[in-house]
């Protein structure tokens, strides 16, 4: 029997796979030293596993365990990576290039470096959400320190050429950060060959456990360096205080081992069972694929219904749980910026919803999503006024709508 | 954000959802709101030119769930009233008819102006002046 609502927001999060969290349960209670303990066992024991779990995480994007940077979650990652790097870097530029469409952690953390003394450059993506690395070297100033671009984008899913950005940037000699949350665990990132000195990272979107994350800070050519957020007992090389999270490591090391061995065999499954979802929505006519369909996480399908409104449709669609571009639901009535950004009308990025498969969903349950994604559709359809004017061939930007 | 019992009663059995002819001289046609903010409401009224009393009453909307409750609901309330008591009609009472949350009150908004557009265009085709609303929304 279909288990109702079916998680299709694996790009929101993750539920914890069983493998991960067996491996943790032990840290709760027996094993719940301090690894930063070192003058008895438990302590020991704690470090132990940390250790091994910092070489699982490392292993996974090419790393040493020694570049990876325990943190809560992605957000603190990216704050980790922008403001530290500003502000240790700051008296050889206080250039940022970042693009409009990344994550609010790089948005947000960008709009406080600029009141800090930052300059920082949005490029807007082209429009199919990616951008070039030509785009990138152009805004290259002499004062410019940093390149911030994510590897994923976590609405549309479409991939970046990192390889090709992180290379042009290290010829520059500027610092190359990444935002992997969506991409690491789903698809292969390699922190060499990519060029990448900075990337963050978080557990709950690989199947490991909410409130631990990393970043990847670079060793070897270059040496990078960020400065300490929080200060206090100088716990991962002086870069980010605080008693590290060893259960939640140790969920993070396991989810890591597992998306390596199972990655490239679980993406061609997903990619088969999106593009299922993907072609036969696409038959409903007015409905179109947001973002790259070429370079994008096998995962991942973003799709606006033209005249349906996407909260409406959320409603229809709730034996799904997706998300939507719509944001009816905040006072502001604005719709998804990254949709936006991508140059669509307000109207399309209204009516979008994202679809993000994982690890636990079967193709039962996708062929039952595009069954119940068709039938909403076409009811709210019947009932929406835009609809029945676009079949009467009315041309909607003709009308004069009243302002709000 | 969950919804009242009577919100998704309203959606998922909408009432008086349809098209009136609104080229037909009893039937005012109220349309508001925009696509790109996410909410537009079609209202429309067939009146009884003699009595006044509004005899049918059909919507269309593309919007949330909030949005398509608060029309449904001003039509099933607009049936049978005169347009003189079709204007006292107040958003308020939509809110809280649907226990609607304060980040829907834009809904019940949009579904009282809708009432009045359609009966501002009643009247025009009757050749009255429209009714200047007091209130200004937005």
């Amino acid at each position: 029997m279909l288990q109702l609502p079916i998680y299709l927001d694996n790009n929101a999060t993750t539920p914890m796979d069983p493998r991960v969290l067996e491996t943790m349960l032990p840290y709760f209670t027996e094993y719940f030293g301090n690894a930063a303990s070192r003058n008895h066992p438990f302590g020991w024991k704690a470090e132990e596993a940390v250790d091994y779990a910092r070489e699982q995480i490392a292993k996974l994007i090419s790393a040493t365990e020694k570049e990876i940077i325990f943190t809560s979650g992605a957000t603190e990652s990216n704050n980790l990576a922008l403001k530290g790097v500003f502000e240790m870097y700051r008296e050889k530029g206080n250039h940022i290039i970042t693009v409009n469409i990344e994550h609010k952690a790089i948005i947000d953390t960008c709009r406080h470096l600029e009141k800090q003394g930052a300059e920082v450059t949005y490029l807007e993506p082209q429009p199919d959400g990616r951008v070039s690395v030509e785009q990138v070297e152009a805004a290259i100033k002499p004062n410019t320190i940093l390149i911030s671009v994510m590897y994923a984008n976590n609405e549309i899913g479409c991939i970046n050429p990192i390889r090709e950005i992180g290379e042009m940037a290290h010829k520059h000699g500027i610092l190359m950060h990444t935002d992997a949350t969506q991409s690491i665990g789903k698809i292969p990132v390699n922190v060499l060959t990519d060029h990448i000195d900075l990337a963050s990272f978080s557990a709950h979107k690989m199947y490991g456990p909410k409130g631990i994350g990393a970043l990847y800070v670079r060793r070897k050519n270059p040496r990078v360096k960020v400065t300490s957020q929080l200060d206090g007992g100088g716990h991962e090389r002086g870069m980010r205080s605080g008693t590290l999270n060893v259960t939640g490591i140790v969920g993070f090391g396991k989810a890591c081992e597992l998306a390596m061995h199972e990655m490239a065999e679980e993406s061609v499954r997903l990619s088969k069972l999106r593009d299922k979802l993907e072609t036969l929505l696409l038959q409903l006519e007015e409905s179109y694929v947001n973002g790259s369909t070429a370079y994008r996480l096998p995962h991942v399908s973003n799709i606006s219904f033209k005249y349906v409104e996407g909260e409406g449709l959320m409603m229809g669609v709730k034996d799904i749980a997706v998300s939507s571009g719509s944001a009816c639901t905040s006072a502001s009535l604005e719709p998804s910026y990254v949709l936006k950004n991508l140059g669509l009308d307000d109207e399309l990025a209204h009516s979008s919803l994202r679809f993000g498969l994982g690890r636990f969903t079967t193709e039962e349950q996708i062929d039952f999503a595009i069954d119940h994604v068709k039938t909403a559709v076409v009811k709210l359809r019947d009932m929406s006024p835009l609809w029945e004017m676009f079949k009467e061939g009315i041309d909607l930007k003709s009308i004069e709508w009243a302002e709000h | 954000m969950a919804y009242s019992d009577k919100v998704i009663d309203h959606y998922q059995n909408p009432r008086n959802i349809g098209t009136l002819d609104k080229s037909s001289s009893n039937v005012g046609t109220g349309l508001v709101g925009a696509p790109e903010c996410g909410d537009v409401m079609r209202l429309q009224i067939q009146v009884n030119d003699e009595t006044g009393v509004i005899e049918d009453a059909k919507f269309k909307t593309f919007g949330c769930g909030s949005a398509i409750a608060s029309s449904s609901l001003a039509t099933e309330w607009l049936k049978g009233k005169t347009i003189n008591d079709a204007l006292t009609i107040d958003n308020m009472d939509i809110v809280e008819e649907l226990a609607l949350p304060p980040v829907k009150i834009h809904c019940s908004v949009l579904a009282e102006d809708a009432i009045k557009a359609a009966i501002n265009d009643y009247r025009t085709k009757k050749g009255l002046e429209p009714i200047v609303d007091g209130k200004k929304h937005y």
